[in-house]
């Protein structure tokens, strides 16, 4: 009974033991989508027959929009690249774009609305009405316009990642933000936090010791929710010409951008993939989000029916009441 | 006419939870008759709430239901099993042949519709009636439940009632339907005394007059006394023991019940103890300087949105001399917990003054105020808010001492940690373990701990046993005593119950609406009230002795 901070009481495996039925199937399937968009960034370099820019190889140029061969699996693009190593380059590019958007945005949000919620005040609303501004407007715009602030058209590797990381996390800090603001919120009121109050507690180590830990319960599950809207706007932002050339990076959404033409005259091969690689890695991050969000909430959650020993002939399920019981594991 | 209207049947419910398997109800079997008032107790997770709500077919989708139900209807004509039913069927019987009053009446209203429609709309489920008899009946027994002006008041929102007024219109609810099962589940925990004494008096004439027979399930052994013909003790979801009233509380049969009858707090108890601690007292004591002087006391809270604004305290004088217990006793929105937040500085002074322990409170900086912090230790209400869920309790006894620079860490504070949870009765090993791993009782032992880690001059302790059981209870007020004797802190002591004031406190003070209307020893308060709110407060108060509670019943009617 003493300290059990195993691996089983990770954020994603604690939800994992827990579900059972439909929810466990949603989740293990988002999880495998979401392990093989890992497995395939990190192992890129030996999954993929070609580099992403390669144009050439020691028989000569590959050739555009050359059909499904031996030689390139998927074909090759209107550019004359081949398209499965295009594909597979291009997990990397989306798992840094959302690694670093995430990274950033959790950063400032949870900061921001810690002190915001905390502090209250003047700073609270203010920072409250920035947040609301820039909830107003259409999200890809406001990328759009940060993409040409920051990269201010180059586009190398490091540079066209990072504007569409920041861009996307102008986005995402407003969510962030308003989360953990209104959690700082109730935690404040909450007897454990009067209680460090009286004994004398300064604000900052409140703040840090008592409420932060307690304000980031559900990030885990906007974090999911998010990494999928940002490979939706890092696809958006490339498909719109605000993305990374393809001698720099991999990047998909440019890649579809390019196959616009190809679709009209039966090209098929230059757009499926990359399309069917953002739809199924959105699958797989919006169901391990949506998964992970109903876990969390003991109403949602479905559990293992209750065991019976005699045949179940006069066992009465019985509908509604409000008795929620469920006990919320420790998820640190 | 003796046939049971529930006969309840070897019934046992099981909860899918995701620690396994939870068996709430193992095997109980109970008769309600016609026309009487059982009485289910038994402390918290006993199964006595799942039990009555088997009537009903009120349990979640996860609960697992075996035995038998059967549910007569009022005229005995039919009867069922309610654990059999389904949809339509059970939809029909519930309100019909048993229906519901709930713990919180602010709750179960729904607020954006009049009472006389919410009355209604268990009519209209049960049968083609037009608006206008609809209506009828709403006044009709909105009147009988003694709510003045029902004419008017049936179009009146929920909000627009007191707690007391909206638990009769749940009642009204019930009765609207002539059901002949109330199923009663705390119908007074979350009502204060005076409101208490009144609702059990209408369950009363629900049985009286509309025939009714009650299921009434409390943890409040007074109002058994008060209220119930036959009593049914529950414990880990069996049924330990039935027996009437008289014969339950005058010769219990059971181990359990005996111990569960000897925790409940009784008035007077305390009057040798508050002798005891004042022979104990050295020469002198009187004249010490107090630890805390309230003059004229004031604490507003400003109205929002041009609404007035409120007056929790309104001039209160007291004092409070070192090493002594006051109990602040009162009704909720007495002002009782906010003077002491107040004394700990959670909650502004607006007027008057407030020195603790020699420092002024009133208009004081929060800096200025952090030095004199160290010096006072305050306990929660509920224990289970009052830790932070992701500290160990170790981590969070250390932390005043920590803050406050005694120790670099909790590893470093561990030794003098170990000697706090031992005072409190504690093993040591329950320092590594995490808040929701303790029971409420030892969650209010660990905050004991905590407020004395740095051996404060005063304790402040604002309810610190309500969220508790009665026998948790008793053991929590029992270690009190023995700290307050030993560490010799001065407290505050706050309460809604009088008879656990009674038992800790030199000196009483009861609190009604912001005033101080009466202060003296526990036996000048109790013994021979002056103020006709102190006169009413005690009478209302239910004894657990059914043959006392009837003749104070009868001089509360008679102060009514």
């Amino acid at each position: 009974m003493s300290r059990r901070r195993t691996w089983r009481s990770l954020p994603v495996v604690h939800q994992l033991r827990q579900s059972v039925g439909l929810q466990r199937g949603m989740l293990v399937t988002g999880l495998v989508l979401t392990g093989i968009l890992v497995l395939t960034a990190v192992l890129a370099p030996l999954l993929a027959p070609y580099g992403y820019g390669q144009l050439r190889d020691a028989d000569g140029a590959f050739g555009a929009q050359q059909p499904p061969s031996g030689d390139h699996l998927l074909g090759t693009t209107v550019g004359g690249y081949d398209v499965l190593s295009r594909v597979i380059y291009g997990s990397r590019t989306a798992v840094f774009v959302i690694v670093v958007a995430i990274v950033l945005s959790i950063v400032a949000g949870v900061l921001l609305g810690l002190v915001s919620g905390y502090l209250g005040g003047w700073l609270d609303r203010v920072l409250v009405v920035v947040a609301d501004a820039v909830y107003a407007f259409p999200s890809l715009l406001l990328a759009i316009v940060a993409a040409i602030v920051i990269s201010g058209g180059q586009s190398s590797l490091v540079g066209g990642v990072l504007a569409a990381a920041i861009s996307i996390t102008v986005v995402f800090i407003p969510q962030y933000f308003r989360v953990v603001r209104a959690e700082t919120v109730r935690i404040k009121s909450e007897a454990f936090v009067e209680s460090a109050r009286v004994v004398g507690t300064g604000t900052w180590r409140i703040m840090t010791r008592h409420v932060l830990r307690n304000a980031t319960r559900s990030l885990p599950l906007i974090v999911t929710l998010n990494a999928s809207e940002a490979i939706l706007t890092l696809a958006g932002l490339g498909f719109l010409g605000f993305g990374i050339q393809p001698t720099a990076a991999a990047e998909w959404g440019f890649d579809l951008n390019r196959s616009i033409s190809d679709v009209t005259s039966g090209i098929w091969w230059t757009s499926i993939f990359p399309g069917a690689a953002i739809v199924l890695t959105v699958l797989g991050l919006t169901l391990v989000g949506e998964s992970l969000n109903d876990l969390a909430d003991p109403r949602l959650r479905s559990r293992r029916r209750a065991a019976d020993v005699p045949p179940p002939a006069d066992v009465a399920v019985t509908p509604g009441g409000g008795l929620a019981a469920g006990t919320e594991g420790g998820t640190p | 006419m003796n046939e049971p209207v529930v006969d309840i049947r070897d019934l046992r419910v099981t909860f899918a939870t995701d620690g396994g398997d939870v068996a709430a109800v193992k095997g109980v079997s109970l008769q309600l008759h016609p026309g009487e008032v059982l009485a289910i107790v038994g402390e918290s997770g006993s199964g006595k709430t799942v039990t009555a709500r088997t009537v009903l077919g009120l349990l979640p989708e996860t609960a697992l239901t075996r035995g038998a139900v059967v549910l007569r209807s009022k005229d005995g004509g039919t009867t069922a099993d309610v654990v059999t039913l389904h949809g339509g069927d059970l939809r029909s019987v519930r309100g019909r042949d048993a229906a519901m009053v709930f713990q919180e009446p602010g709750s179960v209203l729904n607020p954006v519709y009049p009472v006389g429609w919410q009355i209604a709309e268990g009519l209209r489920a049960h049968g083609d009636v037009s608006k206008k008899e609809a209506r009828e009946v709403a006044v009709d027994v909105l009147r009988r439940v003694g709510i003045p002006d029902p004419e008017e008041r049936v179009d009146h929102y929920p909000h627009q009632f007191s707690g007391g007024q909206k638990q009769r219109i749940v009642i009204a609810q019930a009765l609207a339907l002539n059901a002949g099962v109330i199923i009663a589940d705390e119908p007074t925990t979350a009502l204060d005394v005076t409101v208490q004494a009144e609702i059990l008096d209408l369950l009363r004439r629900c049985r009286d007059e509309f025939g009714a027979s009650i299921v009434l399930i409390t943890h409040n052994m007074g109002v058994v006394a008060d209220l119930a013909d036959r009593v049914a003790v529950m414990y880990q979801g069996e049924l330990v023991e039935t027996a009437d009233v008289a014969t339950l509380f005058a010769d219990p049969q059971q181990e359990y019940t005996r111990t569960l009858l000897g925790s409940v707090p009784k008035l007077g108890q305390g009057a040798a103890r508050a002798r005891d601690r004042a022979a104990r007292r050295p020469g002198g004591w009187a004249d010490q300087p107090p630890v805390v002087v309230a003059r004229d006391l004031r604490i507003v809270y400003p109205g929002r949105f041009r609404k007035p604004d409120f007056t929790a305290v309104d001039g209160v004088d007291f004092t409070i001399a070192p090493g002594e217990v006051l109990g602040l006793v009162g009704e909720s929105g007495s002002g009782k917990s906010t003077i002491g937040r107040a004394i700990a500085g959670l909650t502004p002074v607006s007027g008057g003054s407030l020195s603790v322990l020699g420092t002024e409170v009133a208009g004081i900086k929060e800096k200025a105020f952090r030095p004199v912090r160290r010096r006072i230790g305050f306990v929660f209400q509920d224990p289970a808010t009052s830790f932070n869920p992701l500290l160990t309790i170790a981590d969070a006894v250390a932390e005043p001492l920590v803050v406050h620079g005694r120790a670099g860490d909790t590893d470093d504070a561990r030794g003098r940690v170990d000697e706090l949870l031992e005072a409190v009765q504690l093993p040591r090993a329950f320092g590594d373990r995490f808040p929701h791993e303790l029971s409420g009782g030892q969650r209010q032992r660990a905050s004991l701990a905590r407020a004395l880690a740095l051996q404060p001059e005063l304790l402040i302790a604002d309810e610190p046993t309500s969220a508790l059981d009665v026998s948790v209870q008793a053991r929590v007020l029992d270690l009190f005593d023995e700290l307050q004797r030993e560490f010799g802190f001065a407290a505050l002591f706050i309460s809604h119950d009088l008879a656990v004031v009674d038992l800790l406190a030199d000196r009483i003070g009861v609190l009604h609406h912001g005033r101080l209307v009466e202060e003296g020893t526990g036996e000048q308060v109790l013994g021979n009230p002056q103020d006709p709110y102190t006169q009413r407060l005690l009478a209302s108060l239910p004894v657990p002795d059914p043959v006392e509670q009837a003749q104070r019943r009868a001089r509360w009617a008679a102060l009514r």
